[in-house]
């Protein structure tokens, strides 16, 4: 195996990661919008510090070996459109699902302190806080972002 | 992502489907896996696992395997004499891994029946234990899809 064949597969187990993370938020996001309970957004956000470290690894495998790879591939540049589009996705995604989380971990860090301070009763504005508009929003972004990063990648427009 | 620089172009849909049902796939199992290295025993955070599975993991498997065979039949690797190895680890991990995971489905689906008696704990885990085992398969498979071995 050459040195291109590592890169491709390090870039592809990266992008794996990156989106294998964000469906693992998306699990939780469906879990916390649909109840009140303390100790279901708790068992909820048991996932989230997993994702986030794939999410860290799979950001930055993705855009280290890839821009890596465009540089080492004969037939490739950094500057071709289609690579210029997915780093600026890439930026679009990485950072509206940043933005996003922030809005889950209040939900989740309320209910945390209510399950440790023994109310496990539903809570009213526990479920406002885990109905976030703007957080779904910027998650839903995050992950368009990424999708249509997977469609430049294998159509690769204008190459 | 960058792959196969001399790929057709009538191979791009397929190939769409396949990665995204095979992300869908990875992207729940990890989601199951964590759910049942976390969990400690609690109830509610292996649901969610067994959940996961049914919903995002059968779905993104039937995906990811349609998309394998459209890639297969459409770039005619069936006439080949004998499958690269890299086709060979892909077909193992997704066969062997279609088992695993219907089996792991059943007894999700038995521990989740026995949770309402107060049992079904340890059915729950095996289910998801699984899990990280296909989860381990499928990293591997990705490896050889980008790397292409022999």
């Amino acid at each position: 195996m050459e040195l291109n064949d590592w890169l491709l597969a390090l870039h592809l187990l990266s992008a794996f990661s990156l989106v294998a993370a964000m469906i693992v938020f998306w699990v939780g996001i469906v879990v916390i919008r649909r109840t009140d309970l303390p100790e279901q957004v708790v068992a909820a956000g048991r996932l989230f510090p997993v994702a986030a470290v794939a999410v860290a690894v799979g950001s930055l495998g993705t855009i280290i070996f890839g821009i890596w790879l465009a540089i080492s591939l004969d037939g490739v540049a950094v500057w071709s459109g289609w690579v210029i589009a997915a780093i600026i996705l890439w930026a679009i995604g990485t950072e509206t699902g940043r933005r996003g989380g922030t809005y889950f971990g209040t939900a989740i860090d309320r209910a945390t302190e209510s399950v440790a301070s023994g109310s496990t009763a539903p809570d009213a504005k526990l479920a406002e806080l885990a109905r976030t508009q703007h957080g779904l929003l910027l998650h839903s972004i995050s992950s368009l972002a990424i999708l249509l990063i997977l469609i430049d990648m294998i159509w690769k427009p204008g190459a | 992502m960058l792959a196969s620089m001399l790929r057709p172009d009538d191979l791009n849909l397929p190939l769409f489907v396949h990665v995204l049902g095979a992300m869908i796939l990875v992207g729940g199992l990890l989601a199951t896996s964590t759910s049942v290295i976390v969990a400690r025993g609690d109830v509610r955070t292996l649901r969610i696992g067994v959940m996961t599975l049914l919903f995002v993991c059968l779905p993104g498997y039937i995906v990811m395997r349609g998309g394998a065979q459209w890639i297969y039949s459409r770039e005619h690797l069936d006439q080949l004499d004998e499958d690269p190895a890299w086709i060979g680890i892909g077909y193992i991990t997704a066969d062997a891994g279609a088992l695993l995971l219907i089996i792991s489905l059943i007894l999700g689906g038995l521990g989740l029946r026995r949770v309402r008696g107060g049992g079904g704990t340890g059915l729950l885990r095996a289910s998801l234990i699984i899990s990280v085992v296909l989860l381990a398969a499928y990293v591997v498979a990705i490896w050889a899809m980008g790397a292409k071995p022999a």
